[in-house]
């Protein structure tokens, strides 16, 4: 879909749009609706459409497999490191009130963190999935020769 | 929804199929709008709609299949086992008390308190961020793990054989990075 122009730039014109529409379902979560798990879904929209226009092969020079693995790890690990804090500052598991020095703020603080920790998890699972799924066909096709030659030659 | 859950099962083409389990949660994400649930439509607009139709598209290209053969065994079977689990599923929202009802149960239990002492607790002012991520931390990671292990899951049984292909041809840094990455997947499952 290279040679597509009007896709091509009015999917670059939307991509930031998108990711930071991401960002602010991400921290504006607290006050409307949204929050981690669709800011996730929506950060992996951006580059599925990435992907889509310009080949997995592309795409995943942008977000390399490590670094996405590393972000999908990261994510729960994080969520699961911010109940160990609220244990070691003296509270129960997973009670973000002891995270700072009133209830109100630690809460905050807390539900930041893991929201945070979702939106990682679940934008780098997306991303994941959707390479893996994508980019299986086109390995498999470069295998049966010439059309895959073209395949290749076309990302 | 009905329609498009009818067209669902006749038709044959799966192309098709996929855009229309799009549309269906679209309309589902519509009536969660109406419903005043507009944190569950966004995620069903986003996940159903739109990741979902992605992943069904990606799989047919996967499969190259775009045709559903019609099935030769008899529906009578089937057809009767639905009927009477829809049945018995129909007579227990019966016992249910009405839609809207102040007196139900769930109305009584911990949803006042969530509402009346959200706002001093916790201090977020969307309630459904304060349940989710504070309230029902637990259930939320364990939501994320679930997700987290999908992607595992996708990585080991896809991730691996993808990788492997390619490498028969290429030199031996390549093979010591898949060995790592299937390492990492050992590791994570």
């Amino acid at each position: 879909m290279k040679q597509k122009a009007v896709l091509r730039v009015s999917s670059k014109l939307l991509m930031p749009p998108i990711m930071l529409f991401a960002l602010y379902v991400q921290f504006h979560g607290d006050f409307g609706p949204g929050g981690g798990f669709q800011a996730g879904v929506i950060f992996a929209a951006a580059f599925i459409l990435y992907a889509l226009l310009f080949g997995v092969a592309q795409a995943r020079r942008v977000a390399p497999g490590g670094v996405i693995r590393a972000t999908l790890a990261g994510g729960l690990l994080l969520y699961a490191g911010t109940g160990v804090a609220g244990l070691l500052l003296g509270g129960n598991y997973l009670n973000y009130s002891v995270l700072a020095h009133d209830q109100v703020h630690g809460q905050h603080l807390g539900i930041l963190l893991i929201e945070f920790g979702v939106g990682m998890t679940v934008a780098s699972a997306m991303i994941t999935i959707f390479f893996i799924f994508a980019g299986r066909g086109r390995s498999e096709i470069g295998e049966t020769g010439e059309m895959g030659e073209m395949g290749e030659r076309g990302e | 929804m009905a329609v498009i859950g009818f067209a669902y099962i006749f038709l044959r083409n799966l192309f098709a199929v996929v855009m229309l389990s799009g549309m269906f949660s679209l309309t589902a994400a519509v009536l969660y709008v109406v419903m005043d649930a507009v944190d569950v439509a966004f995620t069903e607009a986003a996940v159903g709609a739109g990741i979902a139709t992605v992943l069904g598209l990606a799989t047919l290209g996967l499969i190259g299949v775009v045709n559903e053969k019609p099935s030769k065994r008899g529906f009578i079977g089937p057809f009767l086992v639905v009927l009477i689990t829809g049945a018995v599923l129909i007579n227990a929202t019966l016992d249910m008390p009405d839609y809207g009802d102040p007196d139900a149960p769930i109305h009584h239990h911990v949803a006042p308190r969530y509402i009346e002492e959200s706002g001093r607790e916790v201090g977020v002012p969307n309630i459904v961020t304060s349940v989710l991520a504070s309230y029902r931390g637990y259930d939320t990671l364990g939501e994320v793990t679930v997700i987290f292990t999908a992607a595992c899951g996708v990585l080991v049984l896809l991730g691996r054989s993808r990788r492997r292909r390619p490498e028969g041809r290429m030199s031996g840094q390549d093979e010591g990075d898949r060995r790592t990455v299937a390492g990492d997947g050992e590791a994570a499952e």
